[in-house]
């Protein structure tokens, strides 16, 4: 922990924006702030508002490996941890025969030889700086969020067999969640804790002309105004910042600059995903036939 | 930016710390669970930000505290009374003789920029009311942030009216600003202009996208007057006091019959959360739950590659019978907005159970079942319920006994063994007839029979209150008053 990888807040948000991640002064100081305290980062939001592609981009800036545990229900400790290799032990017994002692063998099937390392013993033994991803831990049942709480804290593992492996440096860590679930107490007490949301207007718009090639800022403009005001209507799922993207880059190839309720509503299926979303959309912006078609500029 | 919180109070050698516990020890009192290590951290992770970024501090303290979103709002508050900007210049005194404090006003100009809000803040109290509404029109259509926070200030300064030393929460300074500028006329003005400003007539889509722009642009200044309010209550009162008067209940523990019609909104937005969050966990359980019984063959066939020993044994996979449910609601004013966020909530888990069929009365009865098939948006449906149902038979005013018997006689025969039936209301019954006989034969048919009180356990009984008269005939009575309740209950139901 002596040294540290950002020198200020200012710099972390540049260094993002360099790796087109368009970070809010929020989320660049508390990037900053788990590398100086040393503790991992909870993000929540919702679905594609950019949590896993912020571990990404982090990764990208300090120029760490990116280790990824995607979690799933019934991930345990062989998954997620790490797993004795007993088809190589099984040969090891085989080929001594009886020639030595069993304390012998016994300490020999238990050597690093025979471990298999899963994702999180890999960060903490990694030599070089690493960057932990933990996606979707919303997703793992309450019991099996113990096995994160020891890595989480004191970056160690303890492997009965073996003793405990200590992290050489300290990585940055990186969970996330869609809160299907509320995490457990534990958890959060031992992260910080960022909640991405949709973007506002003006970010959004930075968002759309860094990410999407060949836009210019009159469409990105309209492109965010138009997300904006869709978000505001009572949806079931509101478009996030991908889709938004997927949005802008449709009207690009179609080589669309002026969007019109025309345009609007025939693509706006790429941005909603719902039936019902999508007539309540298509009934707010145009329900007017006869307007569809006069307002080509 | 000279006036941040931290130079508040230096009495100590560490008024930061000093400030720091304050501002915990309130959070905890408006229920937010802040435990002692993130105290610690807290206090860490200040040292590591420099203490003139205002939103810095804010976002270290965020994320080192608030580990729940819902819980955002609650911090903000607390957290702009305890930090808010400081200084003479929002005391409450200068009212009358505002002219010279805004102008040297180091945090407002430096905001402008250019200077040129502060002098035009100095002049401000000069104008009449006609052309101060002329400036926050123009500011508002160019999207003048730095002219709309001086105009709040002017706004707050001359509307509201404020009086040192008065213990009110600000609402009433708000609404008396507010009235005065009439934002709702303003933005059909400012609709109008732009109208007049564009080439061609507007259409729909862009029609709907100024007003979005404006809408917003508004509603920032409502914000900055808000906070303008508040900045000026914690400087004549003190933090603590304030924090005191301001503090919020977090969403799930708003009373359902006392929310406001802003809290019943965000009570209506945490619903839809705290629904899917419900549903997951209980799939889970029911797929989790190792209570099957010993599946014999599976065992055996299992052993056989441990020469024949039954070492692995095997069970089924528990199927627990799923109830049958029937709802029985008072939808009458008091309790109108209980039953629909309970309402809500057991249709969102439906699939829970086998069946579910709702009823809701007021002193007529009504089966509203149908509206929730094959509607994809409850938000909807329930909000049919309350506007179709017809629930009333002679004056609209609650009769249980009444609204009880004409169940009794409709569809006590669909009420059996596997039956569970919940009743929502507070059993106020206008000093009619009980007829509590009825809930007795419902209970002998019955799975089970529960009550949903959304009144406090302290009323019960007084008054017109008869809970205590049907709850004999009920497995249980309970408090639900807000939604972190009703989650309680409902898991336990399933």
């Amino acid at each position: 922990m002596t040294d540290h990888r950002f020198a200020d807040v200012s710099g972390v948000r540049k260094a993002l924006s360099d790796a087109k991640y368009l970070a809010d002064e929020g989320t660049a100081g508390i990037v900053y702030l788990a590398d100086r305290l040393g503790k991992p980062v909870l993000v929540e939001g919702p679905a594609g508002t950019g949590k896993t592609q912020l571990a990404k981009s982090v990764a990208e800036i300090t120029g760490a490996r990116l280790i990824r545990l995607q979690c799933y229900e019934g991930l345990d400790e062989s998954k997620a941890l790490y797993e004795w290799n007993y088809k190589k032990q099984l040969l090891r017994i085989q080929a001594e025969g009886d020639s030595s002692t069993w304390s012998d063998v016994e300490e020999d099937l238990f050597s690093e030889e025979f471990l298999l390392t899963r994702p999180l013993l890999e960060a903490i033994r990694a030599e070089e700086p690493v960057v932990l991803l933990v996606d979707e831990v919303d997703r793992v049942e309450v019991e099996t969020e113990a096995l994160l709480l020891e890595i989480l804290s004191e970056y160690q593992v303890s492997i009965p067999e073996l003793g405990t492996v200590e992290a050489h440096q300290v990585p940055l860590v990186f969970l996330t969640s869609n809160g299907t679930r509320e995490l457990s107490e534990a958890l959060k007490r031992r992260c910080l804790y960022l909640y991405i949301d949709y973007p506002d207007l003006e970010r959004e718009r930075e968002i759309v002309s860094a990410k999407v090639p060949g836009v210019d800022d009159n469409l990105a403009d309209q492109v965010a105004r138009i997300v904006r005001s869709i978000r505001q209507l009572d949806l079931k799922k509101d478009p996030s910042v991908s889709e938004t993207l997927d949005w802008a880059r449709t009207l690009v190839l179609l080589g669309i600059d002026q969007i019109d309720a025309q345009t609007a509503t025939d693509t706006v299926n790429v941005l909603l995903k719902y039936r019902t979303d999508i007539d309540k959309v298509v009934k707010e912006f145009a329900d007017n036939p006869a307007e569809l078609t006069d307002t080509s500029a | 930016m000279t006036a941040t919180a931290p130079t508040a109070e230096p009495s100590a050698d560490q008024p930061l710390l000093d400030l720091l516990s304050g501002f915990i020890s309130e959070l905890r009192n408006a229920g937010l669970p802040v435990s002692l290590t993130e105290n610690l951290d807290a206090m860490e992770a200040v040292t590591h930000i420099p203490l003139e970024d205002r939103e810095a501090f804010k976002s270290a303290l965020g994320a080192t505290l608030v580990k729940n979103h819902a819980h955002w709002r609650a911090f903000e508050v607390v957290f702009e009374v305890y930090f808010s900007l400081r200084g003479p210049e929002y005391s409450i005194m200068d009212a009358g003789q505002s002219g010279d404090p805004i102008a040297d006003d180091a945090d407002e100009a430096d905001m402008a920029g250019d200077g040129q809000t502060g002098g035009g803040g100095g002049g401000m109290s000069a104008l009449t009311p006609e052309q101060l509404a002329e400036m926050l029109f123009k500011a508002l259509m160019n999207g003048d942030d730095a002219m709309l926070r001086a105009l709040a200030r002017q706004a707050v300064m001359r509307f509201a009216g404020m009086e040192p030393g008065r213990p009110v929460g600000g609402t009433y300074y708000l609404y008396r600003t507010l009235r005065n500028l009439d934002l709702d006329g303003m933005l059909d003005r400012l609709m109008e202009a732009a109208r007049d400003e564009a080439p061609n007539e507007l259409t729909r889509l862009e029609e709907h996208l100024e007003r979005d722009e404006f809408q917003d642009r508004l509603d920032r200044l409502k914000q900055e007057i808000e906070a303008e309010i508040r900045r000026r209550l914690v400087a004549d009162r003190g933090a603590e006091a304030m924090a005191k008067t301001l503090r919020k209940p977090l969403p799930e523990d708003v009373d359902f019959m006392h929310a406001s019609r802003e809290e019943l909104a965000n009570l209506r937005k945490a619903i839809y959360p705290l629904t899917r969050k419900l549903a997951v966990r209980l799939a889970r359980k029911r797929r989790h739950g190792r209570k099957g019984p010993l599946d014999f063959r599976s065992t055996m066939r299992h052993s056989l590659s441990y020469g024949g020993v039954p070492a692995e044994p095997k069970f089924r996979f528990p199927r627990p019978a799923k109830p049958e449910i029937m709802v029985v609601a008072d939808i009458s004013g008091s309790v109108a907005a209980f039953a629909r966020f309970t309402l809500h909530l057991v249709y969102a888990i439906s699939s829970q159970f086998s069946k579910v069929r709702s009823f809701v009365f007021i002193d007529g009865l009504d089966e509203v079942t149908g509206f929730f098939e094959g509607v994809e948006d409850i938000g909807e449906a329930v909000h049919r319920v309350n506007t179709e149902a017809d629930v009333v038979w002679v004056d609209g005013h609650s009769d249980y006994g009444h609204a009880f018997g004409v169940f009794w006689e409709k569809y006590g025969k669909d009420v059996g063994p596997k039956t569970t039936v919940l009743v929502l209301g507070d059993a106020r019954n206008n000093y009619h007839a009980s007829q509590s006989w009825i809930l007795k034969e419902v209970q002998h048919r019955a799975r089970k029979v529960f009550w949903l009180n959304p009144e406090p356990k302290a009323y019960w009984d007084t008054g017109d209150s008869i809970v205590g008269e049907y709850g004999t005939w009920c497995e249980s009575v309970h408090e639900v008053r807000n939604l972190r309740q009703l989650e309680g209950f409902v898991e336990k139901l399933v």
